[in-house]
């Protein structure tokens, strides 16, 4: 499924901006910016799972949350090189994913939500309580990891800005690499899954193959986003596995649209900006946030995307 | 563990697993019969709690604070279901899922502007704050075997009211097939709305019965959330009997978790799930 | 005389205590259409979604081109070269009608795990596809939503996409179902055409299709085979009169 022209001409219009931003901006916004980057590179992995495939998972944070654990237990005290780390950390979260994955895929519905919740929920139970991990304080990074190619270094994550454009061209790689699985068979048999599954399985397709080898490619992609939230935010605490976070990242996609990609990363932005304005106008931020969610799920009925989506005759999706 | 502190978390266990159902009960019948995924449902228990507090102070008599609580709560559930809910039943569950969530965040801000943010506690009634002996050394308080008995008392009524009465029945059959409970002249949106109402008024009751015990303050909505969605699949999705056996059983596995395994404490609740899952795929109770 | 591509030995399943279907034992050829009447309740259904892997069957033996697939999962049976259509319509309402089509030619890629490639590339499947829309009638409509297909459009859509897997065996499920007199006719001439290349099992209640394309019949009954034979001894067998064509004329 495409997202609508007017929304990917909305997501380049952002991009440019995004681009010049730093020029403009002062360090506290882009902080938050780079916040919000991350936030949609976790929030297109987990339209992947729910959008695209059907799969609505509860415990995504999960696999973001591994990856940046492992960066800070690994890269905390002496740096390492992102060459390696980052695809290590990727690995660990599709690793986890797959493990996860093989038991969980056999349910459907409610219950694979929850049984995604409960493995989320172990996990951050068990590094909470645990030492080795930082318990309820977690672990803090004391350096970055470093980007040098043969001696020559330019780019300094200990520094905001390089942080932010390195997460501004991750966050635009995600989603070139995300449209372009899902413009290929792969991605044909993921949205045929989500429509139809039983039908696909007559077809001749085996769908669980499909359904894992999807949740291991969100995984890796949350690793991705937990990774850089390690980086950006120099600790990793137990929360960032907590059904909080999970739970956050399902809301940014359903309302952005789900199954646009590029809405869900609009609803992360729509979801951190409107948080940020809000709590500037009134300690009683929740509210207004709630009151617009509430808004938003009766009055547009594709999420935020669903503005730009032309008229048809007939529900898409009910 | 000796018999008197094995009879303590027993009894202990009892009491949270049958306010644990209280709540549960009312997440499985929103969700079984009208297919709507709430999740303020911890947001109401809160309310609950924090009518308790208001009302309390306000009547200056936890008995009379009680049913007054509960009216409010039903009128507040007729509300919600009247101005929001009955949009959503054509749509993704996961339409619920987002608007409910805003609703605990307008819920969450709604009492912080009422009530503030602090922890308040409402005393136990003078009439059971006492406590009978159970061995030489340990006594039990009155006030908890008491919200046990009326937990009793409600699982009884409410199964009296599904499985004996018409209303039941249209409740029933509601759930399996909605158009034609329509088609027999039966109005489905009058009866979502009550459903709806006593689903609010079960979570809410369970947080003022809670509020002596538990102390009044502004998460405690959201830790329960959690646990009554693994108590109903657990207990299968729609079967009230289902939320008991599973809420008892989870009431019992989280209190005795925490005292024989401590470090495991918090994924007790979990295991348990994964374990009743992966021999009963639909839950104890559940249909297919 | 070739192998039969399908055939059952003591074909059972029960549901509980209910016997669904009991010893079904049947043959289907290519190049022959082999159908399956009886009145509600006979088991027909249980009984194709047995062959279609779709059901386990309880007890006895499916073979296809001489091979055992009994209890195989349906992704399995339909790589081995049967295509089923469903009486319920089963398509992806939400695709156009050429994109149901490319999907389901789309599974007889060796694998889909291809994550880099633009699956219109793929030109042998688009060619399948085509070929699919074209022999089941709908050339001309593959652009159009399959949720704003006519219903007979949807049945049709329902035979193109199992084509598309490129089928030796057929397994069609009252493909007639809900359609009026033109419609039915040209999916009798449709199946008439496809039982040249393919051994059809077909399912129907509308007798005049099936007396026009069945080359072997087999009447079911409370879920076992009552008689089996060519339609004109069919037609003749006082028992089956009794027990089901008598019935009043099965409604056209």
């Amino acid at each position: 499924m495409e997202a609508p022209r007017g929304l990917r001409v909305l997501l380049a219009v952002i991009l440019i901006g995004l681009v010049l931003f730093p020029l403009v901006g002062e360090r506290f916004y882009i902080q938050y910016a780079t916040k919000i980057m991350i936030l949609a590179i976790f929030a297109m992995s987990l339209d992947l799972l729910v959008g695209y495939t059907g799969l609505v998972s509860l415990g995504h944070a999960l696999c973001y949350g591994i990856a940046g654990y492992a960066l800070a237990l690994v890269g905390g005290h002496a740096a390492v090189s992102l060459w390696w780390s980052l695809p290590a950390a990727m690995l660990v979260s599709a690793l986890a994913a797959l493990v996860v994955g093989v038991l969980v895929l056999r349910t459907a519905g409610i219950y694979f939500i929850m049984v995604t919740l409960a493995f989320a929920q172990m996990l951050y139970y068990y590094v909470r309580d645990s030492e080795y991990f930082g318990g309820s304080d977690g672990i803090y990074l004391d350096v970055r990891p470093t980007l040098s190619l043969f001696g020559w270094a330019p780019v300094d994550l200990g520094n905001q800005l390089h942080r932010y454009y390195l997460t501004l061209a991750l966050a635009v790689a995600t989603y070139v690499v995300l449209r372009s699985v899902l413009r290929s068979p792969f991605g044909r048999v993921l949205i045929g899954i989500r429509d139809n599954e039983p039908r696909m399985r007559s077809l001749g397709f085996p769908t669980f193959r499909y359904k894992l080898a999807c949740f291991v490619l969100a995984g890796a992609l949350a690793g991705l986003a937990g990774y850089m939230t390690a980086v950006q935010d120099g600790i990793m605490n137990p929360e960032q596995l907590g059904w909080h976070r999970s739970g956050e990242a399902l809301m940014m996609v359903i309302l952005g649209g789900m199954g646009t990609l590029a809405g869900p990363a609009l609803g992360a932005g729509a979801l951190m900006v409107l948080e940020l304005v809000f709590s500037i106008w009134t300690k009683y931020w929740q509210l207004l946030l709630g009151g617009f969610i509430v808004a938003v799920v009766l009055f547009l009925p594709g999420g935020l995307g669903g503005v730009f989506a032309r008229r048809r005759g007939g529900a898409d999706r009910g | 563990m000796d018999f008197a502190t094995f009879l303590i978390q027993l009894l202990n266990g009892v009491q949270y697993g049958l306010l644990l159902f209280l709540i549960a009960s009312g997440l499985t019948l929103i969700f079984g019969i009208m297919g709507v995924i709430n999740l303020a449902h911890g947001s109401f228990y809160m309310i609950g709690a924090y009518l308790a507090f208001s009302l309390t102070g306000l009547i200056g008599n936890f008995w009379l604070a009680l049913p007054a609580g509960v009216a409010l709560a039903v009128l507040l559930g007729i509300a919600l279901e009247w101005l929001l809910i009955r949009h959503l039943y054509r749509r993704d569950h996961l339409y619920q899922v987002l608007l409910t969530y805003g609703l605990i965040l307008v819920f969450g801000e709604l009492r912080s502007i009422l009530f503030g943010d602090d922890v308040h506690s409402v005393a136990v009634p003078a009439l059971l704050n006492f406590s009978i002996r159970l061995t030489d050394t340990l006594s039990y308080p009155v006030y908890r075997l008491a919200m046990s008995g009326v937990c009793l008392l409600l699982a009884a009524g409410m199964y009296w009211l599904i499985a004996r009465t018409r209303l039941g029945m249209t409740i029933r059959a509601g759930s399996v097939n909605r158009e034609m409970v329509q088609a027999l002249g039966i109005n489905v949106g009058l009866l979502y709305r009550l459903v709806f109402a006593l689903g609010v008024a079960l979570a809410a009751f369970a947080g003022m019965l809670a509020a002596p015990v538990a102390s009044v303050y502004p998460g405690m909505g959201n830790q329960v959330l959690i646990i009554s969605f693994v108590v109903i699949v657990i207990g299968g999705i729609g079967s009230v009997r289902g939320a008991l056996a599973a809420s008892l059983l989870i009431g019992l596995a989280d209190v005795f978790g925490q005292v024989v395994f401590p470090q495991i404490a918090g994924m007790t609740v979990y295991l348990v799930m994964a374990a009743v899952l992966v021999w009963r795929p639909r839950g104890l109770f559940g249909s297919a | 005389m070739a192998e039969a591509a399908l055939r059952t030995e003591g074909l059972s399943r029960a549901f509980g205590g209910l016997a669904a279907v009991s010893g079904v034992s049947l043959e289907c050829r290519s190049g022959s259409v082999h159908a399956v009447i009886g009145p509600n309740g006979a088991g027909k259904t249980t009984l194709i979604n047995m062959l279609s892997g779709d059901l386990a069957p309880s007890g006895g033996r499916i073979e296809l081109f001489g091979e055992d697939v009994t209890g195989l999962p349906p992704e399995r049976i339909s790589q081995r070269g049967v295509g089923r259509s469903y009486q319920k319509t089963n398509i992806f309402l939400g695709f156009s009608a050429f994109e149901n089509c490319r999907l389901a030619a789309q599974s007889r890629l060796p694998s889909s795990m291809r994550f880099f490639r633009r699956a219109e590339r793929y030109h042998e499947v688009n060619a399948a596809a085509a070929r699919a829309l074209a022999a089941a009638g709908l050339g001309d409509r593959g652009d159009v939503r399959a949720a704003a297909l006519s219903h007979g459009e949807q049945r049709q859509l329902e035979i193109a996409m199992t084509l598309a897997t490129a089928p030796r065996v057929l397994l069609l499920d009252e493909p007639l179902a809900g359609m009026g007199a033109e419609e039915s006719a040209r999916m009798v001439a449709l199946i008439r055409a496809l039982k040249e290349r393919h051994a059809v099992l077909l399912v129907e209640h509308d007798m005049d299709a099936v007396f026009a394309v069945a080359d072997t019949l087999t009447v079911m009954v409370n879920g076992t085979v009552l008689a089996s034979g060519r339609p004109s001894e069919i037609r003749a067998s006082r028992e089956v009169q009794q027990a089901y064509l008598g019935e009043g004329e099965a409604h056209v």
